[in-house]
């Protein structure tokens, strides 16, 4: 029997694992992918927004100003990269003017800090790439990025190093309430008995509601579609560009990634399916038309990929985070800001799960902080020089294009949580993120992983289930 | 810091040329430094024939074509460090690179780039659909097949119709995989016909010219790609997609320049060719810095890689020792071959494109009409032209390439010594794939002898220990 039972190791899940693995209890994540962020902490802006767009008194408001405050902190204690790059919010007419005045009230009332009303030549003194038709910009020093898939693996990694234990492949279809507590079963019938339940299952957290009886609200997958580029656009911007959100709604974004990576997008389309992760002609098409208002060109032969996040958009127009049956909790219908708010929210969690009547007290040995992982490409000569006398891996480069080596992503399979897929050590390490595209690095990736896991390389999966690499060896006539 | 006069980066076909050019013109110092564990390049895994026509004479597979250059390097007792990789370089041509003993500087009086390219990956193209496994590039399945012995799909499809594309559609039938189809999205091919001809039309796999992947399908693995029509503008035609199911996508969508280290130091790059803008002497606009191969620009054949590599390593030595730079060899002319299927008749017609040399001569061949009489041919320049059409056209005859492998998991590439009848091709692989081999083997070793009743022996194309 487990203390608590956290359903989803999204970036929501796994910042609550964290802060509950501060207590003397046993944690069970449980995760239906093989890999954890696999959902939309995997796929979204990674923008730490500064606060200034939700409602003001909603849950979205006071968690996402509070989450904010809290990342910079939380991003040095996990290791993982932050940057405080600012954000500037641009208006191209008057309605757009009109629209950026009521913005930079509303912050203020959401205690946003140091928001400021520009013009448009003071706008692009700031950023030069930006487009001559920029008249007015409303521009946010507090916002920053995050890379939140590495930001979800170090919050789980950290839990785990904890105590906290992972269930990977998880998928829980069934919850039963008992007197104690909840018996959880997977699909493949695993099963596993908890106290309390915390449901942080993203677009499926209406689904887990269901199954201990709350039906109150639905998720519905909204597509994000995006673009990347390669670090060569970087000098495209450094502070994250928004469009005023006006009549036609919110508009896409251009940002600088913590990698220095252009990331623009997203669209936001509703979807049947929450499986449905595809990348639509039309979509792209729309995010090329979108960012060619804010510059007078953009790169968009660099693009080296695109991607579709699903936000779990939920019909409540605000956070679920409550408790329907005692002993359960929701962080339901996480959209964004969910990512800026999901240490703000574990801390809110937490403060429900103690008011409920959990009796825990705080661990002596607990530790916030990991060890940062050793990224090769970054360190001098002198250091490189020294990582490689001590472990000659560090002198094998597998990834040429961001320069990892055997040791990274062998850390990567070893470290809380390891990676177990191509997929897996990529975004641990960014081996295949580079302007190759894997091309040259899965196979070096794929023989260290069958290796390390003491698998056969056909039994290596891209990311998990099905999606296999090989069909097994050629010359099937050879004898055995 | 240690000292060279000149280092070399890069070991396959041009990194080669230019530093046996070099030693050859008096640097006594002269270092390659390659990041793989042997040299050769791609050639390594271009298993099949067709290098070397121009250089030699006669038709190589890659591994031959490199092991004749990898002598001349160690025959030239020239350094040569792999698994290492150049991890920067700066203009004033420190050269720093990294490997299992360190990491470390290396001041060079002069510096070739040698780099060679990669390939361009999907998403520098915008297929929309979902991103499951199975969506790989030619060079890495060639890759897996060729050097790990792996297949990385059962049924394919194939977008892009270079050589890269053509030479793998073959390489995977060989191996018993299904090619569906090869889509291009320009009205022709921009592979040689030869190619077109030997590794498309005589497996019988469709080429659809204009047209190209609109979507990929499925979530865990691929399951199919839509091909549409496209118009003269690349656009796709609504209303004529197409679903094809396939386990694979194979990505033969060109290649770029690998200019990572020319960036870092700020060599001045050609928008075009996207390699460093380079004059006669193949010196780049940094003096001292030279280039040559496919860091320059794509280059089809490797015989004009070696050419070009041969004068950048000779000016490397020469700027090095303080001489004035010399160009090539004025008036020494390529022959460009045949591209694309325009060069082709319709299938079953009696046009022949020569492959003996170079000149990919079009020859007409006529039946005899009566008994006693010869075949008529028209179109050849020579003699050995008039026999290859008629045997072509009679009963033709291929040079099979394949791999086989060796009981540790190696695989060694292997060619059949002369061509053997087209039809016997299957009969022949069937054998090759029952026999695993043993190390250590030389370059021209019999492994199968009059394969399949054929005149043709299985030789072995690499030596390997
Ligand atoms: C396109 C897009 C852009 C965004 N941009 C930003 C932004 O810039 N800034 C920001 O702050 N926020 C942003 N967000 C929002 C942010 O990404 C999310 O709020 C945050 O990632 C939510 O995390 P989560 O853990 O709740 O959900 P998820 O990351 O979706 O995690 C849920 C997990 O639950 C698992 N799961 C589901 N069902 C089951 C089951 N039955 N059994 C076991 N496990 C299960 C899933 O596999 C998944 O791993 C964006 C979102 C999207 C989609
Ligand atoms: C699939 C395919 C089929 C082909 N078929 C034919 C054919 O039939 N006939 C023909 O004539 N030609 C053919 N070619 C063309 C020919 O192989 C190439 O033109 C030739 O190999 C280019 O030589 P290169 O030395 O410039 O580059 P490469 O062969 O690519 O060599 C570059 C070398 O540099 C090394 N390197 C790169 N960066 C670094 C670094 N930072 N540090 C250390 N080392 C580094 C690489 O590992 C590599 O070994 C084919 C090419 C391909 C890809």
């Amino acid at each position: 029997m487990y203390k608590a039972a956290i359903i989803g190791a999204g970036v929501v899940g796994g910042m609550t694992a964290r802060r509950l693995s501060a207590y003397d209890m046993s944690i069970a994540i449980l995760e239906k992918e093989a890999d954890v962020a696999m959902g939309q902490s995997k796929a979204n802006s990674g923008i730490v927004h500064a606060g200034f767009d939700p409602k003001p008194g909603s849950l979205k408001a006071v968690l996402n100003v509070e989450g904010n405050r809290l990342m910079e902190k939380t991003c040095a204690e996990l290791g993982v990269g932050y940057r405080k790059n600012g954000a500037l919010i641009v208006a191209f007419n008057d309605e757009d003017m009109k629209n950026l005045g009521i913005l930079y009230e509303r912050g203020a009332e959401n205690g946003v800090e140091g928001l400021k009303l520009l013009d448009g030549d003071q706008a692009r003194k700031m950023e030069k790439n930006l487009s001559k038709s920029v008249r007015g910009a409303l521009y946010a020093p507090t916002s920053g990025v995050v890379c939140p898939y590495e930001l979800t693996i170090e919050a789980v990694g950290n839990a785990m190093d904890n105590g906290a234990e992972l269930y990977r492949n998880f998928k829980v279809c069934d919850i039963k309430k008992e007197a104690h507590g909840f018996i959880i079963e997977a699909e493949d019938g695993r099963i596993i008995e908890s106290e309390y339940v915390i449901n942080c299952a993203g677009i499926y957290s209406d689904k887990i509601a269901s199954m201990v009886g709350d039906d109150s609200f639905t998720v519905t997958p909204r597509a994000g579609e995006y673009m990347l580029l390669d670090k060569e656009a970087g000098y495209l911007t450094d502070a994250t560009i928004f469009k005023v959100p006006d009549h036609m709604g919110k508009g896409v974004l251009a940002t600088k990634t913590v990698d220095g990576n252009i990331l623009l997008g997203p669209t936001s389309v509703d979807r049947e399916d929450k499986e449905d992760c595809k990348v639509t002609a039309g979509g792209l098409a729309v995010v090329k038309e979108k960012e060619m208002r804010f510059f007078d060109e953009v790169p968009f032969d660099k693009v080296i990929t695109q991607f579709t996040g699903l936000r779990a958009h939920g019909d409540k127009g605000d956070f679920i985070i409550n408790s329907p049956v005692k002993g359960f909790i929701n962080a339901a219908g996480i959209e964004s800001p969910g990512l800026t708010s999901a240490p703000a929210i574990a801390v809110k969690i937490e403060k429900l799960l103690l008011e409920s009547g959990m009796h825990v007290s705080l661990k002596e040995n607990y530790n916030p902080c990991r060890k940062k992982r050793v990224v090769f490409s970054r360190c001098s000569p002198e250091e490189k020089n020294r990582l490689i006398k001590e472990n000659s891996d560090y002198g094998q480069i597998i990834c040429r294009c961001e320069e990892v080596t055997k040791a990274e992503i062998l850390d990567a399979i070893r470290t809380n949580p390891g990676a177990v897929d191509v997929d897996g050590i990529k975004r641990r390490t960014r081996s295949g993120m580079g302007r190759c595209q894997g091309g040259f690095c899965m196979p070096g990736v794929l023989e260290i992983l069958a290796e390390e896991l003491k698998k056969a390389p056909e039994e290596i999966t891209k990311k998990g289930g099905d999606s296999k690499i090989l069909f097994g060896r050629l010359k099937a006539g050879e004898k055995k | 810091m240690k000292n060279a006069q000149v280092v070399i980066i890069g070991g396959g076909p041009a990194g080669m040329s230019a530093a046996v050019a070099a030693k050859e013109a008096g640097a006594e110092r002269v270092m390659v430094i390659e990041r793989d564990s042997s040299l050769g390049g791609i050639l390594q895994q271009c298993i099949h024939n067709g290098f070397g026509l121009h250089k030699f004479g006669e038709e190589l597979t890659g591994p031959e074509y490199a092991e004749r250059y990898e002598k001349l390097v160690s025959d030239a007792g020239i350094e040569f460090l792999t698994d290492t990789m150049v991890t920067d370089l700066s203009r004033d041509r420190v050269v720093t690179c990294v490997n299992g003993n360190g990491c470390m500087q290396i001041k060079a009086d002069a510096v070739v780039l040698a780099m060679g390219c990669r390939e361009r990956p999907r998403g520098a193209l915008n297929v929309p659909g979902e991103r499951p496994a199975g969506v790989i590039t030619a060079g890495t399945a060639q890759k897996f097949v060729n050097m790990k012995g792996y297949l990385p799909g059962k049924k394919i499809v194939i977008l892009g119709s270079g050589d890269i594309g053509l030479i793998m559609a073959r390489r995977m039938t060989l191996e018993g995989v299904e090619v569906k189809a090869v889509c291009e999205i320009m009205e022709d091919s921009g592979g040689l016909t030869r190619n077109i001809v030997q590794c498309l039309r005589d497996f019988e796999i469709p080429l659809k010219l204009h047209h190209t992947v609109t979507e990929i399908h499925g979530k865990e693995r691929v399951e199919g790609v839509t091909v549409t029509e496209v118009d003269d503008k690349l656009n796709p035609v609504r209303g004529t997609e197409e679903y094809i199911s396939c386990d694979t996508l194979m990505l033969s969508v060109g290649l770029i320049p690998e200019n990572e280290l020319s960036k870092k130091a700020e060599i001045k790059m050609d928008l075009k060719t996207k390699g460093p803008v380079i004059g006669e002497f193949k010196q780049t606009e940094v003096p001292g810095i030279f280039a040559c191969g496919n860091v320059v620009k794509v280059h089809e054949l490797v015989d004009f890689v070696s050419d070009e590599g041969e004068i950048a390593g000779r000016n490397a030595a020469r700027f090095a020792l303080g001489k004035d730079l010399e160009a090539g060899e004025k008036g020494k002319k390529h022959v460009t071959e045949k591209k694309g299927v325009k060069n082709l008749a319709p299938e079953g017609e009696p046009v022949v494109i020569c492959t003996v040399c170079p000149v990919g001569c079009k020859i007409t061949v006529t039946s005899p009409e009566k008994e006693g009489e010869e075949f008529k041919t028209e179109g050849n320049t020579c003699s050995r032209g008039r026999a290859y059409a008629i045997k072509e056209v009679t009963s033709p005859e291929r040079t099979l390439t394949t791999v086989m492998r060796c009981g540790d998991g190696t695989m060694v590439p292997v060619k059949t010594d002369r061509p053997i009848p087209k039809d016997k091709i299957f009969e022949c692989m069937k054998i090759i794939n029952e026999k695993t081999l043993m190390l250590p083997i030389k370059l021209g070793d019999i492994i199968i002898e009059k394969i399949g009743e054929t005149e043709a022996n299985v030789v072995c194309s690499k030596s390997l220990s």
